[in-house]
């Protein structure tokens, strides 16, 4: 089977050491987690974790059984990228100089559709949220000037589809 | 922290006491309905030993020699009664010790809760002394784990622990609490846990997927039944066996299934796997409806899934949705309990019998008992056969004995050989396989059966990873029925370099000490046997003690266990010699 791109997402309890209960059932299978970002959800008290993974479909759907079956998930799912609206963030520090000194930089953040987030004496910083080739596409063009540092955030990502969380919760309190 | 409580004082089910962590912490097992657990007391978890000692009378603790065998005796007594081990040890090397067995306990579905003391919340991180992560290094073998570092976290977690360990499909869960939380003071009240909103233990069974399954089942020519551990724990012995009556199918058991229908019951074709039968491995690729019952087509079941089962449809009854399509894709799924699954779908399974396809099992039946049986049971070569040993065991036992095996050859042998009446009466460690199992499951055993026979078979190797735990027979006086067999050599692995690697046998030569006279400085009755019209009546002298008793039976030394499905091989493929 092919390998592919699978977002994994999984509502849970807030616990410590969850994370690592999550990580390990990755680990235990020798798959790499290409990103990870956790946050709260939609729901109260309800943390959500997304995955990305780059594997086969089979493996995607067994790790996603594993980390169902763990106590405090309450639910994971997993999707393809035409499934899912995705994005990444990415934060670049770049010196102030070349903001004035280089026209083609003001071109890149007008075409890039980056915001400058704060500017100072000596530096100034660009955000850009998208998919990751057009982070990748504006750090290939940033890079010929000096990038002083780089960053790039996990896939954050809703689907299309529903994900039944708060009836399933109801159903438990009743 | 001052402890004013005293042992008579406070019942479990009283509310609002103002109690100790440590003393919350007995009532919460004893509320549970613990009344045993097995340990080693340590610095961290001093002050719930010092409860244990006012509350003796109540809660019966029994000193291990080592944390591991704690785990172990845990899950025997797990395995023989049903009910949640529990076992408590100190913190760091304690708590570290405790890892094989709940790696053991989580491959074998056995609930187990472990008790771990941990340092004060201040020095937590801080490298204290016997300071170690059990958090993070149990997690991948608990089914789940907690550190409560307050006092008054203790009634619920425990009471979350014991709800997890048991229900659904079970599994060991770890428990760890800082020091400072057993000597602070909590208002006390317990509750059981009655549910977690996270968790779904037992998946609802879905009507179509059983009308499917029996659909099949009444359609199918040759159909087979391969039954594993969920058969036991989920207290569906009497519907496995009105099922394979009512549909006159041919079942097989894996390694932990053992014990779940009757051994002579004319239907129970023998064991599936790398050294089980003949006939239910090779007709697993002939059978046109595989009907897989609280199981888990572990490697050892199924060899090359390739070819495992290819043509026939495939049945899965199962409570873990984890275990669906996880190594062998499924036509029909049928989650849910055990019992409760099989109860849905036996008044809808048509009355039938398959003699013709039962008579292929009983062909190939005959061809292992002349090539491989045979031998084994009634061998005319002079020296003793472990498989002779474990038939001497059945007449003595008139099958009615919890056998409580360690791993390698001797645990194929006695797993093919021995006979059961009753379920819950073979105990081995199956997934891990885990020597030096045998002997601290066997205290367990016996603790959780005490009005029945335990008899412990043991290879020589895996007899000396826990043989301090004779000491705990003795301080017990526990009437555990040990048999060693003694070859001299790691047997299976032996076996393997045999086969595989051209008989270079390294590291698998054992020099071993005088067993007996080991077992006579434990002050435990012992005898060896090296011939063969000595092991009847040693056999019997050993069944009819009335206390502890060691039998060392020298077998030969190079013995293989047969048939064998070789590594890698497919179930078909499997060898008689």
């Amino acid at each position: 089977m092919e390998k592919s791109w699978f977002t994994i997402s999984v509502y849970s309890e807030n616990n410590v050491g969850l994370l690592n209960r999550i990580s390990g059932i990755f680990l235990k299978r020798h798959i790499n987690i290409e990103s990870l970002n956790v946050s709260k959800s939609e729901i109260d008290e309800v943390s959500k974790f997304t995955i990305v993974v780059n594997t086969t479909e089979s493996w995607t759907r067994r790790i996603v059984s594993q980390i169902e079956k763990q106590v405090e998930v309450i639910k994971a799912f997993y999707h393809t990228d035409e499934e899912t609206i995705y994005q990444e963030s990415a934060l670049f520090k770049i010196a102030s100089h070349l903001l004035f000194d280089e026209r083609q930089i003001q071109n890149i953040i007008k075409e890039s559709n980056s915001q400058i987030v704060t500017v100072s004496r000596d530096f100034f910083v660009l955000a850009k949220s998208g998919r990751r080739h057009e982070i990748d596409q504006m750090y290939f063009e940033l890079e010929p000037f000096g990038i002083m540092q780089f960053v790039r955030s996990g896939r954050i990502a809703v689907t299309k589809s529903e994900m039944p969380i708060t009836s399933l919760l109801e159903k438990f309190q009743h | 922290m001052e402890n004013t409580q005293t042992a008579n004082k406070p019942k479990a089910t009283a509310k609002k006491l103002r109690i100790s962590g440590a003393e919350a912490i007995i009532h919460c097992l004893l509320a549970e309905g613990v009344d045993l657990i097995y340990g080693y007391p340590g610095g961290a978890i001093m002050p719930v030993y010092d409860e244990l000692y006012k509350f003796s009378d109540r809660l019966n603790h029994v000193l291990t020699r080592h944390e591991q065998a704690a785990t172990h005796a845990a899950q025997g007594y797990a395995r023989v009664s049903g009910k949640v081990g529990v076992a408590m040890a100190t913190s760091g090397p304690g708590a570290t010790n405790l890892v094989t067995g709940l790696a053991d306990a989580q491959i074998d579905s056995t609930p187990m809760v472990c008790i771990t003391g941990q340092v004060a919340r201040h020095l937590l991180g801080s490298d204290a002394f016997q300071e170690t992560d059990i958090i993070g290094i149990s997690t991948p073998v608990t089914k789940w784990n907690y550190q409560i570092t307050r006092a008054s976290e203790i009634p619920a977690i425990l009471a979350k622990a014991f709800f997890i360990a048991r229900s659904g499909r079970p599994g060991p869960v770890l428990i760890d609490i800082t020091k400072n939380a057993q000597f602070d003071e909590l208002d006390f009240e317990y509750t059981h846990c009655k549910g977690v909103r996270s968790y779904n233990p037992v998946p609802k069974p879905d009507a179509d997927a059983i009308e499917k399954a029996a659909e099949l089942i009444n359609q199918a020519k040759k159909p087979f039944i391969v039954f594993g551990q969920g058969v036991i724990l989920g207290h569906a012995e009497k519907q496995l066996k009105a099922l394979v009556e009512k549909s006159g199918i041919p079942a097989a058991w894996t390694i932990l299934g053992l014990s779940a229908l009757d051994s002579d019951h004319p239907l129970n074709v023998g064991m599936v796997g790398m050294h089980g039968n003949y006939g239910p491995n090779v007709l697993t690729n002939e059978c046109d409806v595989l009907i897989a019952i609280g199981m888990r087509f572990d490697d050892r079941v199924t060899g090359n899934l390739d070819s495992y089962a290819k043509q026939a449809r495939i049945i899965h009854f199962e409570i873990d949705p984890a275990e669906i399509d996880k190594n062998v894709p499924t036509d029909v799924a049928v989650l849910g309990d055990a019992r409760e699954t099989l109860s849905l779908l036996l008044p809808k399974i048509r009355e039938n019998s398959h003699s013709e396809w039962l008579g292929e099992f009983h062909q190939k039946y005959e061809e292992e008992f002349k090539q491989v049986i045979e031998k084994d049971i009634h061998p005319v070569k002079p020296g003793l056969t472990m498989g002779e040993v474990v038939a001497q065991i059945n007449d003595a036992s008139g099958h009615e004995a919890v056998i409580v095996t360690d791993v390698g050859q001797h645990q194929m042998v006695t797993c093919r050989y021995a006979k059961f009446k009753e379920s819950k009466s073979n105990i081995t460690s199956g997934g891990l396989g885990t020597m030096g199992f045998a002997l601290p499951a066997a205290i367990g055993a016996k603790m959780g059966a005490l009005n029945r026979q335990v008899v412990a078979v043991i290879g020589d190797g895996g007899y000396q990873m826990t043989i301090q735990e004779l000491a705990t027979i003795y301080q017990n006086k526990l009437a555990v029925k040990i048999v060693v067999l003694n070859n001299d050599f790691l047997g299976m692995v032996r076996q393997w370099q045999e086969l595989f690697f051209e008989s270079r046998y390294a590291s698998t030569v054992m020099v071993n000490p005088d067993f007996v006279k080991i077992a006579e400085g434990y002050y435990i009755k012992a005898r060896r046997v090296e011939k063969r019209e000595d092991l009847a009546e040693a056999v019997s002298e050993m069944m009819a003690s009335e206390e502890a008793y060691f039998l060392e039976v020298r077998v030969e030394k190079e013995g293989n266990v047969f048939p064998m499905i070789p590594s890698g091989a497919s179930v078909s493929e499997i060898r008689l010699k």
